[in-house]
């Protein structure tokens, strides 16, 4: 069993960032409506606060992480142009999805789509870290800046689910590969 | 003769909405801005070179730069001048959303490539 350094990258920024950072979301989203509500269910206590200081702060390095690999590491592998005369496209998976008419959608509207609203995830959530960080519970006080808050929110889970879409469905039709293979484990007898 | 009662001589003193409205705004902004300079970059030969910041990640470089580097120059700005005060916040969100509902519709490419 192995995998190419490429797709070890590919796995890093889809899986490692850019999931974790969709599955952590419903957890911020809970923490942000509950903490901040203007008559909280309990009282609550610093350390709740912290640890949701904390728990976005990392979905920021997430979010921001997700983006710089996206845009530098594997998107130069994308959209690698093939010398001429070259048949096999399998390592330019932008090209090998424009010389099918079933699969140039994915690049045309999925990866045109996916390489900018991306951004607009670590753009809004560094904005949500950066309010709680300053108000902390007193958000509750804030009623229009609360909202605010929970709307950028969900934009940004909006955002890094379109990008997240459409990164899997690009890779499903045209795979980023390539590169030294890393092997996981030896195979077994048959 | 006051009703109000003295306040604790600890109490900080409430925060004022100006830092958020400052953050929100810039998010709105620099969302904003991104979605501009992708289709400019997108519709324009020499924007396109212009933004090419780096050769393998072509204009995305540059236009995610410029916008993200824009961003933060206005939230800087924004947040020195209302961090004391107390901004008229309604507004404020509603430009901010209006400004990222543009943004996400701007980037959408068969909106994008009506430009």
């Amino acid at each position: 069993m192995e995998i190419t350094t490429r797709g070890l990258w590919t796995l890093i920024h889809g899986m490692g960032f850019g999931a974790l950072y969709l599955l952590a979301f419903s957890g911020a989203s809970v923490e942000l409506y509950r903490l901040t509500s203007p008559s909280p269910p309990s009282p609550l206590t610093p350390n709740q606060t912290r640890f949701l200081n904390v728990y976005l702060a990392a979905m920021v390095v997430l979010a921001w992480a997700a983006v710089f690999t996206g845009a530098y590491v594997i998107y130069p592998w994308y959209r690698a142009v093939p010398s001429a005369g070259t048949v096999n496209l399998s390592l330019f998976p932008q090209h090998l999805l424009m010389a099918n008419p079933a699969t140039i959608g994915w690049h045309s509207l999925g990866m045109e789509w996916k390489e900018h609203v991306a951004w607009f995830a670590p753009i809004s959530i560094t904005m949500v870290a950066f309010v709680f960080r300053r108000y902390g519970r007193d958000l509750g006080n804030h009623a229009q800046l609360r909202a605010a808050v929970l709307v950028f929110a969900t934009a940004s889970f909006v955002a890094a689910g379109i990008a997240g879409f459409f990164g899997a469905m690009l890779n499903k039709n045209a795979p980023v590969q390539g590169g030294p293979a890393i092997q996981l484990t030896r195979g077994g007898e048959q | 003769m006051s009703l109000c009662p003295p306040a604790a001589p600890n109490t900080p003193p409430p925060l004022t909405n100006g830092s958020g409205a400052a953050a929100i705004l810039s998010a709105g902004i620099g969302s904003f801005v991104l979605a501009v300079l992708a289709i400019a970059a997108d519709q324009a030969k020499a924007i396109e070179a212009a933004m090419n910041f780096s050769k393998p990640t072509g204009a995305l470089s540059g236009v995610t730069t410029v916008a993200l580097l824009f961003w933060l120059v206005v939230w800087g700005l924004l947040d020195l001048r209302w961090r004391k005060k107390t901004i008229a916040l309604k507004q404020t969100c509603i430009i901010a959303f209006v400004l990222l509902a543009l943004s996400f519709l701007l980037t959408f490419p068969p909106v994008a490539d009506l430009f």
